[in-house]
């Protein structure tokens, strides 16, 4: 071996040799103790690091379970009960049973029904039009159609319609983070909680305006007239400044308001259609 | 050499096509809709109730707080309702209607034509008469004057400083009104300079319109300690910190006001309203309104009563012309474009523009080509390509270190733009929304 | 829906200025180097130049529609410009197909791959001419003589550019005054009666495109005398510590990619500094990097490395040197 090739050999080996002995004491010296658990946990979670936990990511989420006494308030929506039964075996603790959500959009003032007034020609973001006047329709509660929302999901679980120019949720990929209810600037979006088959009932309006004003900026507003109240038997519809609204967890799904409700303001989703009554029927419930 | 500011700064088209025209008046309409926020801060509270008599000048509602502003009415008339109507941004707030019955003014008010010259009343009195009457900042800002007038302790005001300069295209109310009410307006100048306590004055006028820098240089002889200056023809001369960079050459700092300079800008408009309401006892209750636009049949300035509707100038100036795709409430470079003329008009309506639908479209959005000629055009030197990115991507607390909210939001750059990007609608957004946060970190 | 009110924030006016007016600014800005290329190097200049704006804008074309599947914006004239500018950087007698390569690695390496116009961090003309000269050194080394509308294209009879004769010359040991009477006068130089790529021969076709440039507010004054004034002062202070192994500072000036690249290549919008202070520091490095290049390193010409090496330093000059803001200093209140 010639002489460079040997000095060569020597004088590179010793340079590793003092890195790595560098190396050991500053990685001794600066450990960080971490409980373990930690990084078991943050295996279980989806690595999504969407944020619908309420923290910022799955290892923060991940830390504050450990930490946490009970499971009380924290929920990850995307892994959902599964993922929270895995973690809590881990960590000895108990998994609150939650309900899963999905995203829904409260208003339903298309073209159609929702006449436009003006025509919006700044940046196409909800926000900026939100700040700058009550939006192309004279609902100053409805939706702005600019694609926040969309933007703003991760699990592309949301498209804009060009027909009826609102966002549509695709119940399969909503995860309930609520990345898109945050991003809304009218607060329109709301987290439900899921029934079988995907099937829905909600009040699609938000508009918090007297019938009168309500009714003249779009054709389905709810006129806060109070007659779904009336016909439900389970207490699940309650009216407030103008609007009503349906609490998901009580209603049983008889659709009873949805044909009560003058205006159609409340939709039905993923039912059967209705089978018309039979003649006899009607005449019997007419004595 | 004109003064003018060094930096950034653009020249859009003029279009004073009302320069020449001179100020009538608009007939009071029918019925009027007085909004009870006219004003910076808190909105005015209602003193009257539904179905009162009230006279043309009476207060119809009170400024709540040291921020705020008394309202009063601008015809005489029955109270029909007190209710929202839609305003300039199309969201509701609420107003006094009233349904007019001829034209009764308060006994206060002195209505001769004839101009009275003595200040009689003392610095704190004017304070407080301006206070009453309601005076606000009618350059747009309509920040309450009195509290302007009021200097806190620990600050020093060795000058004033008067807004002649009127930078917007189109609008003309400012000149028209120095080159009529020229006396009267040195009258209101002398008042202010006596309720601040200075001795010095300075009247910015923009050289387009040298009628009135000569009719103003020459009554301003008769006054002791003010002076008129003819500034270069840039956008945006008329804001503040500009207008006092090139007057007096002091660089207000970031975050801070012009009192911190021991400067304070009023508009020739407020000049001329605070001579009314100390010389003849009149609140302000009308201004001038330039109502002008390239397809209106008569374009002109008419003084106007508050509460009047948009429309009603509108007719006075030929109708509404079939072509118009856009009616902005203001200058084209910082007005708010309308979607309906009923709004009424306010102490901050300057003028009314109506633009030809060919002129109403924004240019198609086309990606940043770093051209830098937005950083060029900033007159405060702020980088807005990449405040927009920062805004755009959601990075706010790189926005607020970028200093964001130095933005005057005069428009220069969105107007710039040869790839026709909306950074100042972002750049808006970006303000809002770090105020915000930042408001909630104080919180904590 | 025509009758409609618009409504949109402010500002509702816009300046006339578009992405289109700007480059095809910089295009007619150009057509005085075009001209004087055509002048000197005949057919061959026609050849290069369609060829290379042709397949800049194929390229751009392609990419958008069949790869990216994205909206086409070869109407906005840059791709033009960057074809243009590719040409000028090259020999009058290059063959068609290394152009083609060559304009595939500008607009579908360095532009199209980081995002398409106003994304891309280097020069896409250097760096397809880079590119060339690495890979075809001898063609993209052998410079046609200029005979006018005469010169042939691929046949083209090939000389020393006045850079390589300098480069050489010193190399071999001969003096400075010796090599001067081989190469063109400065007045040649200027008038562009001397070897080189086609754009760069002629100083006083790109001088005028320059005062354009500056009159249409196309471009503002700082890069392009950052860069002169550069080479100037340190070609005048080698010159004056040693003139027999130093060329004076009219030769820098005038000899070479200078002019073209002080002008038209550094002056990319997308790819320098936003800040007039950040620019004055770019022209600067350029300047000093090309002299550098030149005196001491391998090539007889170092403008389109500088540009590249100080692309690679805007990113860092846009955040670290900002423009001072309004009212950004009262120490004392």
């Amino acid at each position: 071996m010639s002489p460079t090739i040997l000095i060569t050999i020597i004088s590179l080996s010793l340079l590793a040799l003092t890195a790595s002995i560098i190396l050991y004491f500053v990685a001794q010296k600066f450990k960080v103790f971490e409980d373990p658990r930690i990084d078991e946990i943050q295996d279980v979670l989806p690595a999504a690091n969407c944020g619908g936990c309420g923290f910022a990511g799955c290892r923060n989420f991940a830390e504050a379970l450990v930490k946490a006494d009970t499971f009380e308030g924290l929920n990850c929506p995307v892994g959902g009960s599964e993922v929270m039964e895995q973690a809590a075996k881990i960590l000895g603790k108990e998994a609150p049973v939650v309900d899963p959500l999905v995203a829904v959009l409260l208003c339903n003032g298309t073209p159609e029904y929702r006449q436009r007034s003006s025509r919006y020609d700044g940046a196409k973001d909800c926000r900026i039009t939100h700040n700058l006047y009550i939006g192309e329709t004279d609902c100053s509660y409805g939706c702005l159609g600019n694609g926040d929302c969309v933007r703003a999901c991760a699990f592309d679980a949301m498209y804009m319609d060009a027909t009826t120019e609102l966002p549509v949720i695709i119940d399969d990929k909503c995860v309930a983070c609520g990345a898109c209810v945050k991003a809304c600037p009218r607060d329109i979006l709301e987290l439900r909680k899921k029934a079988k088959k995907d099937r829905k009932i909600y009040v699609a309006c938000s508009n918090c305006d007297k019938g009168g004003p309500a009714r003249r900026a779009c054709k389905v507003a709810c006129i806060g007239c109070g007659k779904c109240v009336k016909v439900c038997n389970f207490d699940a519809i309650t009216i407030e400044n103008n609007l009503a609204y349906i609490d998901a967890t009580k209603c049983t799904f008889c659709r009873k308001c949805v044909t009560e409700c003058p205006t159609n303001a409340i939709i039905e989703l993923n039912f059967p259609p209705r089978k018309p009554l039979p003649e006899v029927q009607t005449e019997t419930a007419n004595e | 050499m004109l003064k003018t500011f060094p930096l950034g700064g653009i020249h859009p088209p003029e279009n004073k096509l009302t320069a020449n025209i001179a100020i009538k008046y608009l007939s009071v309409p029918e019925s009027v809709t007085i909004p009870v926020s006219q004003h910076i801060g808190a909105p005015a509270t209602v003193i009257v109730n539904k179905d009162d008599y009230v006279k043309t000048g009476q207060v119809i509602a009170t400024g709540k707080g040291f921020v705020s502003a008394n309202i009063h009415s601008s015809v005489s008339g029955k109270v029909t309702k007190i209710d929202a109507i839609i305003d300039t941004t199309g969201y509701k707030q609420t107003a006094v209607f009233i349904d007019v019955e001829g034209d009764e003014w308060i006994e206060t008010i002195d209505r001769t034509s004839e101009i009275v010259t003595d200040i009689k009343l003392s610095s704190e009195e004017i304070t407080k008469r301006c206070l009453e009457s309601g005076i606000v900042g009618l350059g747009g800002a309509t920040f309450p004057s009195h509290v302007k007038l009021t200097v806190p302790e620990g600050k020093k005001c060795n000058i004033l400083i008067i807004n002649g300069v009127e930078c917007e295209p189109f609008l003309t109310s400012d000149h028209r009104l120095m080159l009529e009410r020229g006396e009267e307006v040195l009258i209101g100048v002398s008042i202010l300079m006596k309720a601040l306590k200075v001795d010095t004055a300075k009247i910015g006028i923009e050289n387009n319109k040298p009628d009135a820098i000569a009719h103003l240089s020459k009554l301003a002889t008769a006054f002791q300690g003010i002076t008129v200056h003819p500034l270069k023809v840039k956008y945006p001369q008329g804001a503040e910190k500009q207008l006092i960079k090139a007057l007096i050459n002091r660089e207000v700092p970031s975050g801070h006001l012009p009192l911190d300079v021991g400067a304070v800008v009023h508009n020739v408009g407020t000049a001329y309203a605070v001579y009314e309401a100390v010389q003849k006892n009149k609140p302000l209750f009308e201004r001038v309104v330039t109502i002008t636009g390239k397809s209106l049949a008569s374009p002109g300035n008419y003084f106007v009563r508050t509460g009047t509707p948009v429309n009603k100038l509108i007719e006075a100036a030929g109708g509404l012309p079939d072509d118009t795709g856009k009616i902005v409430n203001g200058g084209p470079m910082m007005g708010k474009a309308l979607n309906n003329t009923d709004v009424p008009v306010v102490k901050g309506t300057s003028g009314i523009i109506l633009f030809p639908s060919n002129e109403s479209e924004r240019a198609a959005i086309n990606p940043c080509i770093r051209c830098a000629k937005c950083i060029s055009a900033c007159a405060l030197n702020l980088e807005p390509y990449l405040l927009m990115t920062l805004v755009e991507k959601g990075l706010f607390e790189r926005a607020e270190h970028e200093r964001i909210t130095d933005c005057m939001e005069c428009g220069s750059c969105s107007y710039i733009c040869p790839a026709g990007r909306p950074l100042l609608d972002y750049i808006r957004l970006g303000k809002s929304t770090v105020i915000k946060i930042a408001r909630q970190r104080n919180m904590k | 829906m025509s009758n409609l009110l618009n409504i949109s924030p402010s500002p509702h006016a816009h300046g006339k200025e578009t992405t289109k007016k700007l480059m095809y600014g910089v295009v007619l800005a150009l057509m005085p180097a075009l001209f004087t290329s055509v002048f000197y190097f005949g057919i061959g200049a026609i050849i290069v130049t369609a060829t290379s704006v042709v397949s800049c804008m194929l390229v751009e074309f392609l990419i958008q529609k069949y790869i990216l599947k994205k909206p086409l914006s070869i109407n906005d004239g840059s791709a033009l410009v960057t074809g243009l500018l590719l040409a000028f950087n090259l020999p009058s007698n290059i063959p068609v197909y290394i152009i083609i390569i060559g304009s595939i690695v500008a607009i579908g390496m360095a532009k199209m791959t980081f995002g398409g116009l106003g994304n891309n961090p280097f020069n896409p003309a250097l760096v397809g001419r880079v590119f060339m000269l690495i890979s075809f050194p001898v063609q993209m080394t052998s410079w046609p003589v200029s005979a006018g509308l005469k010169t042939g294209y691929i046949d083209a009879v090939t000389g020393p550019t006045p850079l390589s004769l300098i480069k050489e010359g010193i190399k071999n040991g001969e003096s400075v005054s010796n090599l001067m009477e081989k190469i063109p006068t400065s007045l040649n130089m200027f008038l562009g009666e001397m070897g080189g790529s086609m754009g760069e021969v002629a100083a006083v076709a790109l001088l005028i495109g320059l005062a354009y440039l500056l009159y249409k507010k196309i471009i503002t004054w700082h890069i392009p005398v950052s860069i002169i004034g550069t080479i100037a002062v340190f070609s005048t202070i080698l010159w004056l510590i040693n003139p027999e192994s130093n060329a004076n500072p009219m030769f820098h000036i005038l000899a070479g990619g200078v002019l073209l690249g002080a002008i038209f290549m550094a002056t990319d919008y997308v790819t320098s500094p936003m800040s007039p202070k950040a620019m004055i520091i770019y022209g600067c490095g350029i300047g000093l990097l090309t002299i550098i290049i030149r005196v001491y390193g391998a090539y007889p010409e170092g403008v389109s490395f500088a540009i590249l090496i100080m692309n690679a330093f805007v990113p860092l000059m846009n955040t670290y040197i900002k423009p001072k803001a309004f009212g950004e200093e009262v120490k004392n209140g």
